[in-house]
């Protein structure tokens, strides 16, 4: 099953990133993950939130470019070479990760969230080979 | 030294009786053999014999570039292809260019005013002169090149792109002329003195035109090479350049009245506006064979006077440009239209997002980059899509100007608005 994230893009100046956490916060929205991709000009924010639809459109309002989009988040143990199984489960498929980090549930279990080049198969794929998933 | 004195310098009364003559037969020549300017001469009431002196200029309809665009290609020749020997052509406001055609005639009437600028200059058939402006549709490599070799001066077709080999054949060959735009000259200044080779070149004097500039970037350089550097001016609708230069008065540009006619009129009223007034330049061809110019509109905003030079000469000069009256940048000697940028947008997926046109100029070069707000269609999660979008936009840009823009990503609703309506272009150049 997917899991929704929210996409907010900003713009390399000050205090922008402050700004996302500020409107999040006064509309009572947790984040309970967060990941930046960056680049020279701009970077794109990543958040997995306690409600993503309030958080996407408090977001819209405050002026910012904000969407949704799923990804899946597959639970790993704190052993080992458990990345690297689950991404073999993923490549076995031919299936390439976009992206990529980390999350941490309720319980402090660790997950994995993944963008994927096909998401249907990739869902599929750790489904059929036992992962558990994470569902907000 | 003055190339030409008996034209240069012709008493006014002479030179008025000259333009009276050739006025007639310009206006017989398109009355007969171009419609377009014939259609708007019946319009306007006029046969040709209503022109019997220059003063009745003022009764012919303006032509602007958009006669030239909607008579594209080859529309508004006045001879059979048969007698035209080339074509240049310049970008138009909706991605069409702007073609003109010369004839062989007009080839070495084009090559003698350039031969004057030169001389204005101080060069001569001694020297050696290097032509570094691009050569190709446009027409300042072509047309240097012709007016140098007219001088009897040794000339290298140089082009543009590479500084280093452009500086090594100056110092190697003692060249002691150069054309090319006035950034590129900026440009050409500084790898001199970083390759410290100063005291290695001979250069006296330089001609620089198809891009604004001011007074002091010309005395600054003048006074960091060490040479005479004159403002040329001009534009392929009327010829090339070479329809003005400043002389080492350097007191505004001699314009070639004997081939073309200069007014200034109001923009807004179309009204003739007094010597040492601002207004807009509109020139008339006075012996083009190809493509003749009936009172072109440049949009260029000048002033005028008619006084005798310090020089001798005795031909109207034009002060420094102020600006246009249109939107047209000029980039790195490219003629852009902000519409332009907008069509190419348009392109992209259809609809055109909200951006915002910034040139800036950067060690004497010219920038431009192009904001474009990421509205809700172009968003991704990824920052590959981003990327190509990025790419996909500059390709389509290319394509409508032949400029590289660099393509900036910006958050919606930042462009800044001035009373609701976003502010479509911002030149940072500070030309002072």
């Amino acid at each position: 099953m997917f899991i929704k994230q929210i996409t907010v893009f900003i713009e390399n100046r000050a205090g922008r990133l402050e700004e996302v956490a500020q409107v999040l916060k006064e509309n009572d929205v947790n984040i309970k993950s967060v990941s930046l991709a960056d680049t020279s000009d701009y970077g794109l924010l990543r958040f997995i939130v306690s409600d993503y639809a309030k958080a996407v459109n408090v977001l819209k309002e405050a002026g910012f470019s904000a969407m949704a989009a799923d990804v899946i988040a597959v639970k790993l143990t704190q052993e080992v070479g458990q990345l690297g199984e689950l991404l073999s489960v993923l490549s076995d498929v031919s299936v390439n990760v976009e992206y990529m980090y980390g999350l941490t549930s309720d319980d402090q279990s660790a997950f994995i969230v993944l963008k994927t080049s096909d998401q249907n198969k990739a869902l599929e794929a750790v489904k059929a080979a036992g992962y558990e998933l994470y569902t907000a | 030294m003055i190339w030409n004195e008996a034209r240069e310098c012709m008493s006014r009364d002479e030179m008025h009786n000259l333009q009276s003559a050739r006025l007639k037969k310009a206006v017989n020549r398109v009355y007969h053999n171009v419609e377009p300017y014939r259609k708007k001469m019946q319009e306007a009431g006029l046969e040709p014999g209503d022109i019997t002196s220059i003063e009745d200029i003022t009764k012919l309809p303006f032509t602007t570039k958009d006669d030239l665009r909607d008579n594209y290609p080859f529309g508004l020749f006045a001879v059979p292809l048969s007698e035209i020997v080339r074509v240049h052509a310049s970008s138009g406001t909706t991605g069409k260019a702007t073609v003109v055609g010369y004839t062989r005639k007009d080839i070495d009437v084009w090559a003698e005013c350039v031969a004057r600028c030169c001389a204005m200059a101080g060069l001569g058939r001694n020297d050696i002169i290097q032509v570094a402006y691009g050569y190709g549709l446009f027409t300042g490599g072509l047309g240097g090149h012709y007016g140098a070799e007219h001088l009897g001066a040794t000339v290298v077709p140089m082009s543009v792109g590479n500084t280093q080999k452009l500086i090594d054949m100056m110092i190697d060959f003692g060249a002691t002329g150069l054309m090319c735009t006035p950034s590129y000259l900026m440009h050409i200044a500084e790898v001199i003195e970083e390759m410290g080779v100063k005291d290695k070149i001979k250069l006296k004097a330089t001609l620089n035109g198809a891009e604004p500039w001011t007074e002091n970037m010309r005395t600054q350089i003048e006074e960091r090479l060490g040479i005479k550097a004159h403002d040329i001016y001009g534009l392929s609708e009327i010829m090339g350049p070479g329809v003005a230069n400043d002389c080492e008065y350097h007191a505004g540009l001699h314009v070639f009245e004997d081939h073309f006619y200069p007014e200034i009129i109001d923009p807004k009223t179309f009204e003739p506006v007094p010597d040492g007034q601002t207004g807009e330049l509109v020139i008339t061809t006075l012996t083009k064979e190809g493509i003749p110019m009936i009172r072109y509109r440049t949009k260029d905003l000048t002033s005028i006077t008619h006084e005798k030079c310090k020089c001798g000469r005795t031909t109207a000069r034009i002060s420094r440009f102020t600006g246009r009256s249109d939107d047209m940048l000029i980039i790195r000697g490219v003629n852009v239209f902000p519409s332009q940028v907008e069509a190419a947008l348009l392109t992209v997926d259809g609809i055109t997002p909200n951006y915002q046109i910034v040139v800036d100029r950067v060690n004497h070069q010219d920038t431009l980059a192009i904001n474009v707000e990421v509205e809700e269609r172009f968003f991704s999660d990824e920052i590959k899509e981003l990327e190509s979008l990025q790419k996909k936009i500059e390709h389509a840009v290319h394509q409508g100007i032949g400029l590289n823009a660099k393509i900036k990503l910006v958050e919606p609703k930042t462009i800044e608005r001035s009373m609701g309506k976003a502010v479509r272009v911002i030149d940072k150049r500070k030309l002072v």
